[in-house]
């Protein structure tokens, strides 16, 4: 069963216009929420009227900054700090607003179209701010008192400044990754009800984060968290985005306790684009000190990420993962990092699969380019000479991401290097390609490789009970955002309890069914859920043959536990089925002895993540006239140790590879001079469609398991992402004959046309 | 502006259902709300993710762009028409067995927009399959298997 490509277990009602997204729930008597939001980038409040919002029948409720000012603003999540405290966002704008899209006023009404009735006749009187654009220029105000770097920090490791005494060469370059997101196809929404008689706010809508979110939230609101029940529905599409806790979420759950009613809320993708966590968005300036032969012994980078206008629940994450990973698959003993997260008046940014990797694989590997070209070394040979060899395995870069030291705990880089240039034929295709350069045209081969991180810590449970019925129920506190996490959970059940895939129901992201959970983010549920499953059934076997043992009057030693039955070795016809077990441990029976039900609980606990690896090959052809990029040929090659379900995986690194090449070819968040946001729509926003996707090629291997948990696996969600940038930009480079070309994404096609103008020795 | 309700029936996988609704409501929150059939998903109300995509008259169309007041004389085909029971329908299962959905949010969008192209074109290439499938986003699945399985489909559906 682990390692079937078997068909999802989610799939039939989402199939069949069955699904529960968060939209598809009602409640009776509940109001609608409509968001009124700043039209300007900067400026401060000077009233709004909400007299004509409150004259349109059916509005019953506007609220306004001063209604509530009374709540804390949004803390962080994760790696937060003390300096960043003053730069969080609250829920409803006070004296300023900071980006075009800030929640101004909140409308509730009678129906979704009354409440947008209502919104546009709230009139907000704004005096504006000149609106801070550049983050890399001079530092901005922010309230008055504090300027617009809301945090700095420097990691190091090695003696970097003696290695650039003694280096050979000193290649030094700048590049930029542009501002994209991950645009889940299903909007954000939730609806909330306060249950007076069980005294209890139940939130739906939840993703990604359930628990934690239920703790920020019952914080925020003044109620214990065990009165707080948040629930995950389906969810369209997570990829870091969905699922924190936005201020919309906190109006929801304040106005179901102060208005009494069920509130939904529903926005539309005008509001998402504007409103939900933008990301990406890093210039980083790179040197490398490396000798004669191109063997890297120094990296020094400085780093600017443009956080938005405010800081929200992930801290200073991206920023932080972005240095701790930047030095990627390679050796590089002498290294130090300097990032520094700015405040601009632009949507706020967070996460995105692939978070701070994705922009420091593109910069990495384009240095690596650079150097190749500046030793006139080829550029697979150049990596070669640098890769962490297995026998250097575990590798500890000493740094920390995430609160946890990074140590690499296996890889067999070189392998991986070897397998796609045999793949692709190296020496014969870059024959083919300067062949087909030589008549004139523009086409080209990139590489990028590239380590990701995977199974965040620290902790995450599962509890498997079997009924009398012999139905299996895996609750976990962790989520699934339509990643398959219930098939590889119920894969892992099945596996080791021999029972039929669908006999096994999986819960996640209810509070109120587990107490204690962490999320899908990080790469982490099938990691850290699995693992924890996977132990429970352990639990679980054990106890099922402990008991059937007494029933059979057998010794446990002589059973086994075969097709969801315990049974004696040999002797098939001596069994009890995990039901029979399950109904003869009533609480009264004599075989509970004090534990009733056929029940097991564990709970995996690390400090470390594990870190899966990947290489990425494309060939791209570029149009000098349009300036399209056809992506002749994409290859992925990833390694996550063991794949519970390789079809699964594969799911996941070609989707996560056409979200990498958006943010590569065409997807920007783009402003104009006075902070209007350009990209406000799907006719501006532009992701790829199946027209521009070509097929893609993966080489997934499992050549080194982590050792980190006893089934061996890596996180499968971020490696299609993580080094499309870097892929494509030395495809391009290489179609120009041009290295160094490529500095900036995304590579639009008049970018495109730009660089072919400047670069390309047309004929 | 809640006043001026109309009153309609509209033929909804040969059901009909009555509805009252102000001229400005969409057929895809009509469908969702006074016909309770949420298999209709939206994903920008804008007509260009087509996740919302409906059968009009066998048809294909975005019902965001469109106002239930207008669909009183046709026949609507929505996902939740697609199986025959409890057997799927052929384009159902194949996105089942190649992995086509994962979020499963584009997915009613997808299987009606080439359940119309596959029962008026059922002999169409690879390559007019992909552009016309190239009208709809999804954010989950690169859309390889997306193909794939409308391939499978295809192939079987064939007369």
């Amino acid at each position: 069963m682990i390692g079937e490509s078997v068909p999802r277990v989610e799939d039939r009602p989402l199939l069949r216009g069955e699904g529960r997204f968060v939209a598809d729930l009602d409640l009776p008597h509940q109001l609608h929420m409509r968001i009124v939001r700043s039209h300007v980038a900067h400026g401060v409040i000077e009233a709004v009227d909400i007299s004509e919002a409150l004259a349109v029948p059916g509005v019953v409720a506007v609220w306004t900054g001063a209604d509530v000012a009374d709540v804390p603003h949004i803390d962080f999540r994760q790696v937060g700090a003390d300096q960043m405290v003053p730069y969080r966002q609250p829920i409803l704008a006070q004296d300023r607003v900071r980006y075009v899209g800030e929640p101004v006023a909140a409308v509730f009404a009678t129906d979704a179209y009354t409440a947008e009735d209502g919104a546009e006749a709230v009139v907000a009187e704004v005096s504006e701010l000149p609106a801070l654009l550049d983050p890399a220029g001079p530092l901005g105000d922010f309230d008055g008192r504090l300027d617009t770097e809301a945090f700095l920090f420097t990691e190091q490791t090695g003696d970097v400044d003696a290695a650039f005494a003694r280096a050979e060469h000193v290649v030094e370059a700048e590049f930029g990754v542009g501002r994209h997101t991950g645009v889940p196809l299903e909007c954000r929404g939730a609806l909330a009800v306060h249950h007076r008689h069980t005294r209890t706010l139940e939130f739906m809508g939840a993703a990604k984060v359930p628990f934690q979110n239920r703790d920020a939230l019952a914080k925020m609101l003044g109620l214990p968290s065990s009165r707080v029940v948040l629930r995950e529905a389906h969810v369209g599409g997570g990829f870091g985005v969905r699922g924190e806790l936005y201020p919309e979420d906190v109006l929801v759950a304040l106005a179901a306790l102060r208005l009494d009613r069920p509130i939904k809320w529903v926005e539309d993708r005008h509001e998402h684009l504007v409103a939900a966590n933008h990301s990406r968005d890093q210039r980083h300036r790179l040197r490398i000190a490396a000798d004669a032969r191109g063997v890297i012994d120094g990296l020094e980078v400085e780093f600017v990420s443009d956080q938005g206008a405010y800081v929200r629940t992930h801290g200073a994450t991206v920023a932080t993962l972005a240095a701790a990973m930047l030095p990627g698959p390679y050796r590089i003993p002498n290294y130090r990092v300097t990032g520094r997260v700015r405040l601009t008046n632009k949507t706020p940014a967070g996460t995105y699969r692939a978070p701070g990797r994705y922009e420091s694989t593109f910069a990495r590997e384009r240095a690596l380019d650079a150097l190749a070209a500046e030793l006139a070394i080829d550029r697979a040979e150049l990596r070669r000479r640098n890769l962490i060899a297995p026998s250097e395995m575990p590798f500890d870069r000493g740094i920390d991401a995430l609160g946890t030291p990074v140590v690499y705990d296996s890889g067999r880089y070189e392998t991986m290097l070897d397998r796609v240039l045999d793949h692709i034929d190296y020496p014969a295709l870059t024959d083919s390609l300067a062949e087909r350069r030589a008549a004139g045209e523009l086409v080209g081969l990139g590489l990028g490789f590239f380590v990701e991180k995977s199974g965040l810590g620290p902790f995450a449970g599962s509890r498997i009970e079997v009924d009398p019925a012999g139905c299996v129920t895996v609750t976990t506190g962790e989520a699934s955002v339509g990643q398959g996490f219930e098939t590889v959970t119920a894969q892992i059940c099945s596996e080791i309890l021999g029972v039929d895939l669908d006999r096994v129901s999986v819960v996640h992201g209810q509070t109120d069914q587990m107490s204690y959970g962490m999320g899908a983010f990080a790469s982490r549920a099938t990691v850290m859920a699995g693992t924890a499953t996977h132990m429970a059934g352990v639990a679980l076997r054990r106890r099922a043959v402990e008991v059937a043992a007494e029933m059979l009057e057998a010794n446990p030693d002589d059973l086994e536990l075969v097709e969801g039955a315990v049974q004696v070795v040999g002797s098939p016809s001596q069994s009890v089925s995990l039901g029979e077990v399950a109904a003869a441990l009533g609480p009264a029976s004599s075989y509970a002895d004090g534990r009733p039900g056929l029940v097991a609980e564990e709970w995996f606990t690390t400090s470390h993540m594990n870190y899966p690896y990947g290489l990425h090959a494309g060939v791209v052809a570029l149009d000098a006239d349009t300036g399209h990029a056809r992506i002749e040929r994409y290859v992925i090659a990833y390694d996550i140790g063991r794949a519970i379900n390789p079809m699964l995986v594969e799911g996941q690194i070609l989707g996560g590879a056409a979200q990498g090449l958006g943010g590569a070819l065409f997807e920007d968040f783009s402003y104009d001079e006075i902070g209007q946001p350009l990209a406000t729509s799907f006719m501006d926003y532009l992701m790829p469609t199946a027209a521009e996707m070509p097929d893609i090629e993966i080489l997934l291997s499992e050549d080194a398991p982590s050792p980190l948990n006893p089934l061996g696996v890596k996180g499968a969600g971020e490696g299609g992402t993580n080094a499309c940038g870097a892929a494509i930009a030395s495809a391009i480079d290489d179609a120009l004959t041009h290295p160094g070309a490529v500095t900036n994404l995304p590579l639009t096609p008049q970018k495109i046309q730009t660089l072919c103008r400047d670069h390309a020795q047309l004929f | 502006m809640s006043n001026g309700r109309v009153e309609l029936t509209l033929s909804v996988n040969s059901e009909p259902y009555e509805a009252a609704v102000e001229p400005r409501k969409t057929l895809a929150d009509t469908l969702r709300e006074d016909c309770g059939l949420t298999g209709t998903h939206l994903g920008c109300e804008h007509g260009v993710c087509g996740a919302c995509t409906v059968l009009i008259d066998d048809e294909p169309v975005r019902s965001c762009l469109t106002f239930a007041v207008q669909c009183a004389d046709a026949e609507i085909r929505t996902v939740e028409g697609l199986a025959d029971g409890e057997r799927l329908h052929p384009l159902q299962q194949a996105f089942w067995e190649h992995h086509g959905l994962q979020c499963g949010f584009c997915t009613p969008g997808f299987l009606m927009l080439a359940t119309s192209v596959l029962e008026s074109r059922p002999d169409i290439g690879d390559d007019e399959l992909r552009e016309v499938l190239a009208s709809n986003l999804c954010r989950c699945t690169g859309y390889q298997n997306i193909i794939t399985a409308v391939h499978a489909a295809r192939d079987q559906m064939r007369p």
